[in-house]
């Protein structure tokens, strides 16, 4: 087994850990699917509110390609759908039937090539389990994948552990690995901390031993160096842990059930543990006793989606943060020498005296935009051989050879969020990252 | 303060989009931002962000010049009563010096401040925090004796040449305050240049005062049994009180140890890069002992060991406040290391052996400026270079 020991990166200390107790499991009387989720689809719906869905009922598809499928997991009634500026969907909303027994006929699941998988997933909407890179965006099932990488490490603030997902699902994940084998021409290689030992016991895969700080569990981190994407056609995908459990189940039991481990963390809620439900669950169901004035994120604080209190958790996360918003001005605030400010600069006396301590964020900007001054500093929290400040340049001028010669195909918008955390110009590196991946996809 | 900021915030529809005065909005941001840290929401991207702003930045840098500045005032009176033979109170002292200083430092912020508002204004940009290091180096950099015109010609050379027609703070090439100096210096030299500059005088000069910097001293080419070093002392100027600063020189960059100081909390607080200065001291060092090597005699400039060099001119100040600026600098961090060796190596190349430059500092750290696009090149293709390397495998 392969070990990395990463050096650079930052973890961000947050309060609000949960204790490592897991709720029996409870099904949400709504929940959404949000297209948003699948970056690079087109829905086209498929049902009308008012309808009944049933387990494996259809519920949009992709313009582009129709077999991709948004699949409903739940039976239920479609109450919703939630539009965007342009009439762009937003959300297809359910009502949760209480009673789950009537089951949609079994998937096939005996075949094990590689066209009958991918028509088996795309049947059930699991196909959405991956995500490819280049372009971090829904994966085309026309491609046959260099390799497939699994990230069972989560390093980002307050996430989810990849061992609590894991507890009691082994066998689903093992048969997962082993239908995720039969579509990629490479490997599939599997990612985790060296102290996660159940990890370190499957098959029909390759292993490796990440360390190292925030973003050290990043997908993208691990491909940079097992073996990097090369260009914009070296096709890879990506899946969380609790993605091959799903199609693992599904496999086993030829039933199509995504039953998840959703995280609730953050210092503005204050009943936190791990909650057994299901993907796309209303937030309400999970988070209660709400403190006022707090944001709901679904996901991680650096790359999550915020979400209203009767919002719903995303296709892909098992994590729902909640920090408090900003709301006092702080008078002469570059005076304050800074007891209480957390930083990963030193020009705080917080972080020169107490670089340890857990303090209290909440969603304030900290400053105005400004020009990039600092340059190379970016570098110390992205332990990828990448110039990160050189890059974000060569987007905003949209020179696409540039862009190309500097590794974007290698990175997402998440593996830079770390310097968009320390940018003292307050630069926007996700979003920039996104317009350069969608300029290149447009113009190529 | 809560009242305060609401008074405040009444005006912001004045100075918004659409408000009767939304073209003079950065000097109403840079007013509110002066007061507040405002409670403004994270909108896209990461909901969190650390409390570093730009404000923040400068603000840190700036306190790290204060020790200098402070220095440079006592120095200032401690120079003229000494060239008048007059022994005086700290306080007497500190006056003069306030008196010599403060109208420098307040010319150079009124002018400056007023460029960057103009520039902010009409390009519509917000008021870049830059200005005040600028405006606070630029009086540390030239001698007491400045004219007052003079002075406000090489401010809005630096900060219009040399920074805002290329877009301001960020997108400079060269340091805003070393191109004034510059200007000074090519546009002006009688003033920033000889004996009789760096101290203030009064009626009468004592004859056993020395008005010549040490670099000046070295650069005569006199010999002395003793070396170079008691050429020196033979002047008066020993290491210590070199390192002290209580020598003849230009404001600020005359005491080593306040620099030190500052340049500590620099380094401590990441606000400088330690790559630039660690290199720029190896630089410096490793030029001096070739030229140790070869020094033909004994009290030869070349004969100069490097910490006497250090304390000398404004090696130190340079080496703390002008090469490690984030915009003009490299922006790798491999490129740090060259672009500081070889500021060290010229400075001290420039300054021994071209007697006309004794100052080879300023020369050395805008000569690199304009070399570090090039050297951030060379790093940034060695980086594609890597990846083209795997991407044809």
């Amino acid at each position: 087994m392969k070990k990395f020991k990463l050096r650079r990166g930052y973890d961000i200390k947050l309060p609000g850990e949960t204790v490592r107790t897991i709720e029996p499991f409870t099904l949400p009387n709504r929940i959404a699917f949000k297209p948003t989720d699948f970056i690079g689809m087109k829905p086209r719906l498929l049902i009308e509110p008012g309808d009944k869905v049933k387990i494996g009922t259809p519920l949009a598809c992709d313009k582009n390609n129709e077999k991709i499928k948004i699949v409903s997991h739940v039976n239920g009634e479609v109450t919703e759908i939630v539009r965007g500026d342009r009439r762009v969907i937003q959300m297809i909303v359910i009502n949760v039937d209480t009673d789950q027994h009537e089951k949609e006929p079994e998937f096939a699941i005996n075949d094990l090539n590689k066209n009958s998988i991918i028509d088996t997933l795309l049947e059930s909407g699991l196909f959405f389990n991956f995500v490819q890179r280049p372009f971090n965006k829904m994966a085309n099932p026309a491609d046959t994948p260099r390799d497939i990488f699994i990230s069972a490490m989560d390093t980002a603030p307050l996430a989810a552990e990849s061992s609590l997902i894991l507890q009691g699902n082994e066998s689903s994940f093992q048969k997962g690995l082993d239908v995720l084998s039969h579509l990629t021409s490479g490997k599939v290689r599997l990612s985790f901390k060296p102290e996660e030992t159940a990890f370190s016991e499957f098959k029909n895969c390759e292993l490796y031993n990440f360390s190292g700080p925030h973003p050290t569990g990043n997908v993208g981190v691990h491909i940079h160096h097992i073996a990097p994407i090369r260009n914009a056609h070296d096709i890879v995908w990506t899946c969380s842990v609790q993605s091959v459990i799903h199609i693992g189940r599904l496999y086993e039991t030829g039933i199509l059930n995504q039953e998840i481990l959703v995280k609730v963390a953050g210092s503005a809620v204050d009943r936190r543990y791990y909650h057994r439900t299901v993907v796309g669950a209303q937030v309400s169901h999970l988070v209660k006793d709400l403190n006022e004035n707090s944001r709901i994120i679904s996901g991680n604080v650096l790359t999550g989606k915020q979400i209203e209190s009767d919002g719903f958790v995303g296709y892909h996360d098992n994590l729902v943060t909640v920090i408090p918003e900003t709301t006092e001005p702080e008078f002469l605030g570059w005076l304050n020498p800074g007891f209480a400010k957390p930083s990963w600069w030193k020009t705080f006396a917080s972080a020169l005296l107490f670089p340890n301590k857990v303090r209290t964020v909440d969603t304030n900007m900290a400053g105005g935009h400004r020009a990039l001054v600092i340059n190379d500093i970016y570098e110390e929290v992205v332990p990828m051989s990448i110039l990160p400040s050189h890059l974000i340049k060569s987007i905003l001028v949209e020179d696409i050879e540039e862009m190309e010669a500097l590794g974007i195909y290698e990175i997402a918008e998440e593996d830079l969020a770390l310097c968009e955390y320390i940018c003292p110009s307050k630069t926007e590196f996700q979003q920039i990252i996104r317009q350069g991946l969608d300029l290149i996809e447009k113009e190529g | 303060m809560k009242s305060l900021y609401n008074f405040i915030q009444k005006f912001s529809s004045l100075f918004g989009k659409g408000g009767k005065l939304e073209s003079l909005y950065p000097i109403y941001e840079m007013g509110e931002g002066f007061l507040f840290v405002l409670p403004q929401k994270t909108k896209t991207g990461a909901h969190i962000r650390d409390s570093i702003d730009m404000k923040r930045f400068m603000i840190t840098a700036y306190i790290a010049m204060v020790p200098a500045f402070f220095f440079g005032i006592f120095n200032a009176g401690y120079q003229h009563f000494l060239s008048l033979g007059q022994s005086a109170t700290i306080l007497t002292i500190l006056l003069k010096g306030l008196l010599i200083v403060l109208p420098i430092y307040l010319i150079v912020l009124v002018v400056g401040g007023v460029w960057e508002v103009l520039f902010a204004v009409l390009r519509k940009h917000e008021i870049n925090e830059g200005f005040l290091i600028s405006s606070f180096l630029i009086p540390l950099i030239v001698p007491p004796t400045i004219p007052f015109w003079q002075l406000i010609a090489a401010t809005t050379f630096g900060i219009v040449i040399g920074k805002e027609i290329f877009g301001g703070v960020g997108m400079n090439i060269f340091n805003p305050a070393l191109v004034a100096r510059a200007f000074l210096f090519f546009s002006f030299p009688r003033s920033i240049s000889g004996n009789s500059v760096w101290t203030v005088f009064g009626e009468k000069t004592i004859d056993t005062y020395t008005a010549a910097t040490p670099l000046a001293v070295v650069s005569d080419t006199v010999t002395n049994s003793g070396g170079i070093i008691q050429i020196l002392a033979d002047k008066g100027y020993t290491w210590f009180n070199m390192f002290l600063g209580t020598i003849p020189g230009s404001i600020g960059e005359t005491s080593t140890l306040a620099i030190l100081l500052g340049l500590l909390l620099l380094l401590i607080t990441k606000t400088a890069s330690w790559r630039i200065v660690i290199s720029v001291i190896a630089g410096g060092f490793a030029m001096t002992t070739i030229l140790n090597l070869i020094a033909p005699d004994s009290s030869h400039i070349f004969a100069l060991p490097f910490h006497y060099h250090f304390v000398m001119g404004g090696f130190a100040f340079g080496t703390a406040f002008m090469a490690t600026d984030p915009v003009s600098s490299s922006s790798t961090r491999q490129g740090k290391y060259f672009y500081g060796f070889l500021i060290g190596a010229v400075a001290i190349l420039v300054r021994t052996v071209n007697p006309a430059y004794p100052e080879g500092m300023m020369l050395a750290i805008l000569l690199m400026n304009t070399f570090a696009p090039l050297i951030d090149h060379f790093v940034v293709q060695k980086n594609k270079k890597r990846r083209l390397k795997y991407a044809s495998q």
